[in-house]
């Protein structure tokens, strides 16, 4: 296979070499602007990496955050996540704040594609449920709102 | 993998002994087409479709098709024109009209250099414009002409966005006269017209500023003054015999017809004086707003007519010979090339010269009280001998030009200061229009020239009795053009633009925001998915997300209900949209994208129960992605319920 395409690169070259003569005139090309570079300009939310340690829960709940995280709960977790510990699409939420460490949830929330691809419990999860956690546009305050409102469900005051 | 080696041989060795159709094509060619799996093409092209009334996008130099925008037609994949929310988009003053001929493409421009901001369409048929935002590669804006019969002569654009214009190609009776006349007395009630489209710099959103009232000849093409002629516009026409049958033979009597040249800042100052008539006439305008992902047709009531009879110094004539097509002007805006596709010649007119013409009243009479500027004191030269059937011409950056020959199917290059033909090429058949990146701009980008072919004949596989049309791409950057790519295109490849890839795909769109969404029935949620019934309208909220809806079981339709099914897309991940079709639906399926929400009319024909499902293969449980809906006879007393995961049983 290797030699194979070698033998083209070759042969593509003696094409070009024997025939340099027709590409007389033809401009060189400027410094090549990488246009798929350009498609990434979006805020995408997904991606951001959230460290160990990097955020520190307080004991008790903040109910204003859980509000706005009920709130986006309903808009885009809902469809795939109940607040008993019924799997629907991806697992129960009952238990998942005692179940798993904070970080870890928000990383499956902004950064879902490390996880699947790194963490072995992550991909335990897909092997079960078979759908991709899909990348919901959140926002790491957006994540923290969420993670509150978890806590909330499973108890915290 | 053999195979390609002794291809590649093949090319190698043909390219050392040019013989008949081999002949244009370069040793080089596979390697300078050749866009690696998962790299971007350099360019997009935005080509028209033609009879399918859509635009599609290209990458060049692959040649590989990207998208089909739906603008002027029906498109069931998509829900173009079936769902609730676009069915206004393809309304006008008669009806809703499901197809159009879409010809030319207009790229926005910023002084004279492509933005990357909006593309737009014309609609030959029944006379309309389109905008579409290259945000979200949707069509925003349609908007119809009155006045018009056929717009042929559309939607060229000047230097800084201001207008597109909107020429009729048929003169016809005006909108608010009795048009039930005498076809034979075409000289005395048919008038033609030239319509200014004013864009709204910051929106893009498009008005009727004001149409110049002309005699009964055909438009044909256009293009806009730039640099040195920015203000005016230029719009050849034929048949000035005024003939109105067998116009293949009655109006090519005379040896030059015309090029309409309009000051159009004069157009402009008549119009602040209030110099402007109001007629009566009723056009449809439609909007589609991309937060409520919905459209709205307004019809419109009147439009403002300035009459050269009454208003002096606003447009020429400029005699050209025979029947001219292409109209175009060079990168300089000083040269105006005429393509007079029965001519033997190519007229190229200076900028210069017409206003010194018209300074000095250099008329050769009038046509029809407007004046004739004399040929000769307004050309620049004459390429003699370029081919024939000259129609069309665009530019490099190099004061190079190239004319498409459509009856000897062929390009000529030439130089459009000494007139000399370069260099010719063949091609593969019957070229219509050319593009060059940034061709028709002040800034040509180069490198590449495609040539849109009407016949191919030989060139594919074949497929029946009708075949792809085509377009063959070219290097030009060279001295010699070099065809270097065959590729069939979708209906007619009209007329397209090509534009540097990165002024559109930075600002690509890629999803929706949930939170934007306005439409009046989205289902934000769950919480939010229901089924409701107004007499006998049942509207069901339901939403989307891999890979269920909510809700999936629906009871309590009754035959003779009208159901109308509100789909909201939860997804926020890119690339990700989910359909929708219904059983037995006189309708076609909705293709939702991530955020959005559209709504499909379902009207049930008989009892029984209707599976709906997802249509667009959105994940590994996409098969799953299904429902039921229940429809009971009339006056069933089976009450409105809907559920999803409801797993117990009827007791």
């Amino acid at each position: 296979m290797k030699t194979i395409k070698t033998l083209i690169l070759f042969m593509l070259g003696c094409g070009l070499y024997l025939f340099s003569c027709q590409s007389k005139g033809v401009k060189t090309d400027a410094p090549v602007l990488d246009v798929q570079d350009l498609t990434k300009n979006q805020p995408e939310v997904h991606g951001q990496e959230i460290k160990e340690g990097e955020i520190v829960f307080s004991a008790s709940l903040d109910q204003a955050m859980a509000t706005k995280g009920n709130a986006i709960y309903s808009l885009k977790c809902q469809s795939c996540h109940r607040l008993t510990e019924e799997r629907l699409v991806g697992p129960g939420w009952k238990g998942v704040t005692q179940k798993r460490n904070p970080t870890w949830i928000l990383n499956m929330i902004i950064n879902v594609d490390m996880m699947l691809e790194s963490d072995p419990e992550a991909q335990k999860l897909l092997e079960q449920c078979l759908v991709r956690m899909p990348n919901q546009n959140i926002t790491r305050e957006e994540a923290l709102d969420i993670i509150e409102f978890m806590r909330k469900n499973d108890g915290v005051k | 993998m053999s195979t390609i080696l002794m291809t590649l041989i093949l090319i190698t060795f043909i390219a050392c002994k040019p013989r008949g159709i081999q002949q244009a094509i370069s040793a080089d060619a596979a390697g300078k087409v050749y866009v690696a799996p998962g790299k971007y093409d350099e360019f997009y092209n935005f080509v028209s479709g033609g009879f399918s009334g859509q635009m599609s996008v290209y990458g060049i130099p692959s040649g590989r098709l990207f998208r089909v925008i739906p603008v002027f037609s029906v498109d069931p994949e998509k829900g173009y024109g079936y769902s609730e929310e676009t069915k206004p988009m393809l309304n006008t003053s008669h009806g809703f009209v499901p197809w159009d001929d879409l010809h030319h493409i207009a790229l926005s421009v910023t002084n004279g250099i492509h933005d990357g901001r909006w593309v737009f369409g014309n609609g030959n048929n029944t006379p309309r414009v389109a905008r579409i935002d290259l945000k979200t590669f949707r069509t925003v804006e349609i908007i119809e002409i009155p006045n018009s019969g056929g717009n042929h002569s559309s939607p060229f654009i000047t230097e800084n966005s201001e207008y597109v214009v909107a020429g009729t190609r048929f003169s016809i009776p005006m909108d608010d006269t009795n048009g039930d006349v005498p076809i034979n007395t075409y000289k005395q009630n048919f008038r033609g017209t030239v319509s200014f489209i004013k864009i709204d710099p910051a929106s893009g959103n498009m008005n009727i500023a004001f149409q110049i009232l002309l005699p009964g000849v055909n438009f044909d093409l256009s293009r806009a003054g730039k640099g040195k002629s920015h203000g005016w516009f230029f719009f050849s026409c034929y048949n000035s015999e005024r003939a109105n049958t067998l116009l293949e033979v009655n109006s090519s009597q005379k040896d030059k017809d015309f090029i309409l040249c309009v000051n159009w800042k004069k157009a402009e100052e008549y119009v602040a004086q209030g110099k402007g008539k109001k007629q009566v006439v009723k056009y449809a305008h439609n909007m589609y707003d991309e937060k409520k992902h919905m459209a709205t047709s307004i019809m419109e009531k009147e439009v403002l007519v300035l009459d050269p009879k009454d208003l002096a110094d606003m447009v020429y004539f400029m005699p050209c010979p025979k029947s001219p097509h292409g109209c175009d002007t060079d990168p300089t805006g000083e040269f105006i090339v005429g393509s007079g596709k029965l001519a033997a010649i190519i007229p190229v007119f200076s900028f210069t010269k017409i206003q010194k013409a018209i300074a000095d009243k250099t008329y050769d009479g009038d046509y029809e009280g407007i004046p004739v500027l004399k040929y000769e004191s307004v050309l620049h030269g004459e390429v003699l001998k370029p081919g024939l059937g000259p129609l069309h011409t665009e530019f490099d950056d190099n004061g190079n030009a190239y004319t498409s020959m459509f009856v000897s199917s062929e390009v000529v290059k030439w130089n459009i200061q000494s007139l000399q033909v370069l260099d010719r090429v063949p091609t593969y058949y019957s070229v219509g229009h050319l593009s060059v990146p940034g061709g028709p701009t002040k800034k040509p980008w180069g490198k590449y020239m495609i040539a849109y072919n009407k016949i191919t004949k030989d060139r594919f596989l074949p497929t029946g009795p009708e075949l792809a049309q085509s377009a063959q791409l070219y290097d030009i950057s060279g001295d010699k053009m070099k065809l270097i790519l065959d590729f069939p295109t979708i209906g007619e490849p009209h007329y397209a633009e090509a534009i540097p890839a990165e002024l559109v795909s930075k600002n690509s769109v890629k999803i929706y925001k949930i939170e934007e969404n306005q439409n009046p029935w989205v289902a934000k949620g769950d919480d939010f998915a229901r089924v409701e019934r107004k007499g006998n309208e049942v509207h069901v909220y339901m939403t989307s997300i891999r890979s269920h809806f909510v809700p999936d079981n629906i009871e309590g339709v009754r035959l003779g209900d009208v159901v109308y099914f509100h789909v909201t897309n939860l997804e926020q991940d890119w690339d990700v949209p989910h359909g929708f079709a219904v059983k037995g639906a006189n309708n076609a399926e909705l293709l939702i994208m991530p955020g959005e929400t559209q709504t499909l009319m379902w009207k049930p024909d008989r009892v029984g129960v209707f599976p709906m499902y997802c249509t667009d293969f959105c994940s590994a449980l996409h098969q799953e992605m299904q429902g039921y809906i229940r429809v009971s006879v009339p006056g069933s007393n089976v009450p409105i319920s809907f559920s999803t995961g409801n797993t117990t049983p009827v007791q």
